[in-house]
């Protein structure tokens, strides 16, 4: 059995101007010690998708349905008590900004120990100890004595390894990352994504990463679920999604990587803006931007359907494959998204 | 941290010093003549208002008496006397700030009562009816003035009800003896319940939504979302994470209102007839009073200055980011 299974997830709030349907039909599953990427700009209905798992969207505004089972337990229907278990303990979570996800009046020791003392029974000196070790887990240098500090003396990049020390306290055997890097500049970024897998060895956690950053999913993730408009319009593993891409919008995210080998005025770019979710395009939600648009695609959606060649390989264009396999292999020819992946 | 208190108390002599003059010299350049409220106004004496000049030192120019006037108050403690009704002006002080003091702190205790409680639930639960109906109090109290709101008390639940007292100030450590007034700890508080309600009230509606307003924020902050994501429960949320984030600027404006009311609920005072420094001011400025009027203001800037920094030492005890240099 999967450690969680996500199915047909959708996720609509309820705003002044209308119905916002942020997730429209989601499907995954991660296993143990396995790593998810889900990529997509920004309101694309990434993080939805995982707040809504972890039931963190405000209550009163948010109609879900699905299942997203959490070893068998469905996490939509399941009381917040429960919730409230498995939350920090059996899944946690880090969030995209390190600078606001600490609180400013507490010291981080105190909040490290709260989040031990929440799920298990132990003093104070036990749970501070714990603290200490996953500190110096995360390399936080002197650890000992910054325990006692505020976030505000902490640099972004020591923050989010604060944060992350934080969620992988009690061991949970899933960690979600919403854009853990984003918010830090490039040398950190690559120190905390080495340090998220190595810890991912050490303590075998599954994670699930959102990024719109495809270099971080190439480095990281072992599956990738691409997301458009609140749809998944892509998903396979990463060898598949660099090797073969299936899909325009995918062959967009790669086009827009900058490449070092050639010299190139401007990056190429996805024409135009992402739709708005309170009035969806009809058809399929990419063909007002899609280079390759049919008369089909403005009036029927397009199913996420298995590949001929792979069926582990799922997509969701009305091309025929092959077209995308020509038209995947300009793309990888062109750009340095293959080395990437490699 | 030292070095912080030390610059600050210096500042604070500072601005005593400038706050006392400038009274004092808006006093001296007034029409009335202090020698001769002292010998009995329109029967003074030739001979007596020159003793009372010479004695003390009224032909003197400004800076002599002002020097005089503020030798004995650092020296001694002491305010000097009235000129009108020889009434020694620390008594008159510590008489009117003791009742000041009763209804202020009281009021203090009763609108954050009411803020906190109303504020927060509010901003829990918005748009929620008792959200709706307590912003319609809250702009009943902003409107609504004191005097007024004191009048319908004092007629509703002190003559119509027989439920309070309509006036007067009773003592907590009991009555002077012999007086034939109520005192003692019962009584006082008795006899408050009205002022308290009253003052309290504008200052109630205004934290309500101060409070409501700072809640509602501070839930959106992403450290909220990092301790729901921890597992905590909405209460420790609540009460670990976001009121201490919400209510530093609570804590700031408290500070500021509890000071300036320390010189005088002048409203709540004249509705319900309570002596204190808001009364004694009107009346002294009434007679051209300028000793107790000076006496008044003294209390209530150094009340202003304490409380201030009073208020800046607890901001920085909770926060950390704010550090005092």
């Amino acid at each position: 059995m999967a450690l969680l299974e996500v199915k047909d997830l959708r996720t609509s709030f309820q705003t002044e101007d209308g119905v916002v349907g942020a997730v429209d039909g989601v499907s995954f599953s991660i296993e143990k010690g396995q790593t998810l990427g889900i990529v997509g700009e920004s309101g694309s209905g990434k993080s939805v998708t995982c707040l809504t798992i972890m039931g963190l969207n405000p209550r009163r505004t948010t109609i879900s349905s699905g299942e997203a089972l959490w070893k068998g337990k469905n996490l939509l229907t399941a009381k917040p008590g429960e919730l409230r278990e498995i939350r920090g303990d059996d899944i946690s979570m880090i969030f995209q900004d390190p600078m606001t996800s600490l609180n400013p009046v507490h010291n981080i020791g105190k909040q490290l120990i709260e989040a031990v003392q929440l799920h298990r029974d132990v003093s104070v000196k036990v749970a501070r100890a714990r603290a200490l070790e996953l500190l110096k887990a995360v390399g936080i240098p002197h650890a000992e004595r910054r325990i006692d500090d505020y976030p505000h003396q902490f640099s972004g990049g020591m923050r989010q390894r604060v944060m992350i020390a934080m969620a992988l306290i009690n061991d949970p055997d899933l960690l979600i990352a919403d854009e853990p890097t984003t918010a830090l500049d490039v040398t950190t970024q690559a120190q905390i994504l080495n340090l998220m897998k190595r810890l991912q060895e050490d303590f075998g956690s599954a994670i699930l990463i959102i990024t719109h950053d495809l270099g971080v999913v190439a480095e990281t993730a072992d599956d990738v679920l691409v997301m458009y408009a609140a749809r998944v319009v892509e998903q396979t593993s990463v060898d598949q999604l660099f090797g073969r891409p299936q899909h325009p919008y995918t062959w967009g995210l790669m086009g827009s990587l900058p490449r070092l080998e050639t010299d190139v005025e401007r990056l190429t770019q996805i024409p135009g803006q992402p739709p708005s979710l309170l009035r969806p395009p009809a058809g399929c939600r990419f063909h007002p931007r899609c280079p390759h648009v049919m008369e089909i695609c403005k009036t029927t959606v397009p199913e996420l359907v298995p590949t001929q060649k792979d069926p582990e390989h799922l997509q969701a264009c009305h091309l025929d494959e092959e077209t995308k396999d020509r038209e995947a292999a300009k793309l990888l020819e062109a750009t340095m998204a293959a080395e990437v992946a490699s | 941290m030292f070095r912080y208190l030390i610059r600050r108390i210096l500042w604070a002599l500072l601005l005593f010093l400038v706050i006392t003059f400038v009274t004092f010299v808006i006093f001296f350049m007034g029409p009335q003549d202090p020698a001769r409220a002292q010998c009995g106004g329109d029967q003074a004496t030739r001979s007596c208002l020159k003793l009372v000049t010479e004695k003390y030192g009224l032909n003197k120019p400004i800076y002599i008496q002002y020097e005089r006037f503020f030798k004995r108050l650092v020296l001694h403690f002491n305010l000097g006397h009235s000129y009108q009704t020889g009434q020694n002006i620390n008594q008159a002080v510590y008489d009117g700030a003791r009742e000041t003091g009763s209804l202020v702190f009281g009021g203090a205790v009763l609108w954050m009562l009411i803020a906190l409680t109303v504020g927060v639930y509010s901003a829990l639960r918005p748009r929620s009816l008792i959200d709706r109906t307590a912003m319609v109090f809250v702009l009943i109290g902003v409107s609504a003035h004191p005097i007024w709101i004191g009048l319908i008390f004092e007629y509703v639940f002190g003559v119509k009800l027989g439920w309070t007292p309509i006036a007067n100030y009773a003592n907590f450590f009991g009555a002077t003896a012999g007086s034939g007034q109520p005192g003692g700890p019962w009584q006082w508080f008795y006899h408050l319940i009205l002022p308290w309600i009253t003052f309290a009230i504008l200052f109630a509606a205004l934290y309500v939504r101060m409070v409501r307003a700072n809640v509602m924020e501070t839930l959106n902050e992403d450290y909220v979302r990092t301790a729901r994501a921890k597992g905590a429960p909405e209460h420790r949320v609540l009460f670990s994470h976001v009121l201490r984030n919400a209510l530093l600027p609570v804590v700031t404006m408290l500070g500021m209102d509890v000071g300036v009311a320390l010189g005088g609920a002048i409203f709540t005072e004249s509705v319900y007839q309570i002596h204190g420094l808001g009364w004694s001011l009107i009346t002294a400025i009434g007679a051209s009073d300028f000793a107790t009027v000076q006496g008044v203001v003294v209390f209530a800037t150094i009340a202003i200055l304490t409380l201030n920094l009073f208020v800046d030492l607890l901001y920085a005890w909770i926060d950390p980011r704010i550090r005092l240099t």
